[in-house]
């Protein structure tokens, strides 16, 4: 069932915000900043676009979506659990011992979870062979394939791109969280990447620039890719690395760290305002 | 059975071969080349069913992970490219895309050991199945002759989760007649002799053979072992030989470090304690030079068996 009211995506984004925090906070281990980039994405994927039932989790005509940036587990367990794939209370188990939640996605512990992933640059390449395969059986599947920016460093998202427009893969949408930040730093400062679009273009996809934070907006630029015929479609999400929670927002430092207790209390409080 | 010196055919051609006949009786069955298909004989199957046939250019690394995706949809991919780019290059995409998620992809690397030749040290992969079997949920095959290689390629599509499955460039004997029974994870014993044991895997099980025929005509008599399933190893038979002959002797295309002398050891030392003589390459990078040349140079060949079984 497709939640199409934008108030609503909004705060079932918000719930999936705070299970991130939940997550790393109880974890005291985990990536909080590029997990919160992406959970409007992650939310308006599930919740408004998908072809999905969490009853039917493994139905082999359903859309994919391949988290490539793994290590954003913390927003795919949190938007998987708001959709009723397992119990929220779980997102307690985060990283601990015995825990089908895994420091990075496991697509043979959670259902819900299409691939597993961890080791960048190589969902794409994955997403790709989905998209191949649906087309070989006419399932007429969507893949979405989340990357993200620091991740486009990788030389084989670039082979994979090639692959996607050479086989017209028009039901492959690449997302790019582009929140500007990665582990050590700016992405145009670190590996030298600017000119996203102009990159992907070259490579023949069509692109699509977005405020990766504008639920409407997201949704007008999932529609324009599936009416687009014959090429893959990149949408360069613009984000904000750490996106609802004030201290931790464009910060590189809270790129893998987790919050200590009077953290995750200003973090919770936050979020809660928001809902109110 | 007996070993056909005469008709001499490469495994990577038994590979194409069979590949064709398998794409025609299961449409699952989906092959992937990096830019290499003439070498890797998978042209074959490119020819006959296109539709199921993806190259995806010199990117051996993606090639792996969009057979994981194909997988994904229970299609039967099965990614061909050089050993030395399949098991070396693409290391961490089969370690992290094939083989933790247990992706049911068959990795059918040509091109291994000393014997491509030529082309030397930089194609000559020796460290593969050190790399394949230290991985959990992959199974490691290296086949011998042609009829071995078509029953494995028939055994690897029906079996769910990752294979990797070595194939050579030199064209070697045919070892056995169509007759014979293979058993996944099962050694084959030729020869029931005493006095010592030849443990060999792929190209080296014909050079194993042709040993225990010139020792044969010296009054000695010894039993070959070949060993088609690196991973999981066929332990009794090990242990059974070990008990059986007064020597172990390993031979093989690939580094002494990690492979089919490695694996033997690991069984022998825990189980029942014998020495054993690894022969293979030994700590060093391959070279140019014509492979039967190269099997010589690095003591590998039928002489240099002979040689280990009489003085060692």
């Amino acid at each position: 069932m497709k939640v199409t009211d934008i108030e609503c995506l909004k705060n079932i984004a918000n719930e999936v915000r705070k299970g991130i925090i939940e997550e790393v906070y109880q974890a005291q281990s985990g990536h909080p900043g590029g997990s919160l980039s992406c959970a409007d994405i992650l939310t308006v994927l599930y919740f408004n676009q998908m072809n999905i039932d969490s009853e039917k989790p493994q139905d082999m005509n359903r859309d994919r979506l391949v988290l490539s940036k793994g290590h954003c587990a913390p927003a795919l367990y949190s938007v998987l659990a708001e959709k009723g794939y397992f119990s929220k209370d779980e997102l307690k188990t985060f990283r601990k011992l015995d825990s089908k939640l895994q420091g990075h996605p496991d697509m043979n512990k959670v259902l819900g979870v299409d691939m597993t992933t961890g080791s960048l640059g190589q969902g794409l390449s994955v997403a790709v062979g989905m998209a191949l395969a649906s087309k070989m059986d006419h399932a007429g599947c969507r893949i979405y394939c989340i990357v993200g920016d620091g991740e486009i460093d990788e030389g084989q998202i670039w082979e994979a791109a090639m692959t996607a427009y050479k086989n017209h893969l028009d039901n492959l949408c690449v997302i790019v969280d582009n929140n500007q930040l990665q582990l050590d730093g700016r992405i145009d400062e670190i590996a030298g990447l600017d000119n996203i679009r102009g990159k992907f273009e070259s490579f023949g996809f069509s692109a699509i620039e977005v405020d990766g934070h504008n639920i409407s907006n997201l949704i007008d630029a999932f529609h324009t890719a599936k009416q687009t015929k014959g090429k893959p479609t990149v949408i360069i999400a613009k984000t904000v690395k750490g996106k609802g929670v004030s201290f931790m927002e464009n910060k590189v430092e809270w790129h893998g760290v987790a919050p200590n207790k009077e953290q995750y209390e200003i973090a919770m409080k936050e979020l809660n305002s928001v809902n109110n | 059975m007996k070993m056909n010196l005469d008709k001499k055919i490469a495994t990577r051609q038994s590979y194409g071969e069979k590949l064709v006949e398998l794409g025609g009786k299961n449409t699952d069955i989906i092959v992937l080349d990096a830019d290499l298909s003439s070498a890797t004989k998978t042209a074959m199957f490119a020819k006959e069913y296109p539709d199921r046939f993806i190259n995806v250019g010199i990117a051996e690394q993606n090639m792996m992970g969009i057979a994981v995706g194909l997988s994904t949809f229970g299609k039967i991919p099965f990614v061909s490219t050089f050993a030395v780019f399949a098991a070396g290059r693409a290391y961490d995409q089969i370690r992290n895309s094939i083989a933790y998620p247990n992706s049911n992809v068959k990795i059918c690397a040509t091109h291994a050991g000393v014997t491509v030749g030529e082309d030397g040290a930089t194609h000559q992969m020796l460290e593969d199945l050190s790399l394949m079997r230290t991985l959990p949920n992959m199974k490691v095959m290296c086949t011998s002759d042609d009829t071995q290689t078509k029953w494995a390629i028939e055994e690897i599509s029906k079996i769910k989760g990752p294979v990797y499955l070595r194939l050579c460039r030199l064209a070697t004997p045919i070892i056995y007649d169509e007759q014979q029974k293979f058993e996944f994870g099962k050694g084959i014993q030729i020869g029931d002799g005493t006095d010592a044991t030849i443990v060999a895997t792929g190209v080296t099980v014909s050079e194993a053979l042709k040993a225990q025929e010139i020792l044969k005509g010296r009054g000695i008599q010894v039993r070959v072992v070949d060993i088609h399933t690196i991973k999981p190893i066929d332990e009794d038979i090990i242990i059974k030989c070990a008990k059986e002959t007064k020597k172990i002797i390993t031979v093989e295309d690939h580094s002494i470090i990690g492979g089919l002398g490695s694996a033997v050891c690991e069984v022998l030392s825990e189980r029942y304690p014998v020495k054993v003589k690894r022969l293979g390459i030994k700590d060093s990078f391959g070279k140019s030079g014509k492979a039967q040349e190269l099997l010589n140079y690095f003591k590998i060949d039928a002489d240099s068996i002979v040689e280990c079984v009489e003085h060692e």
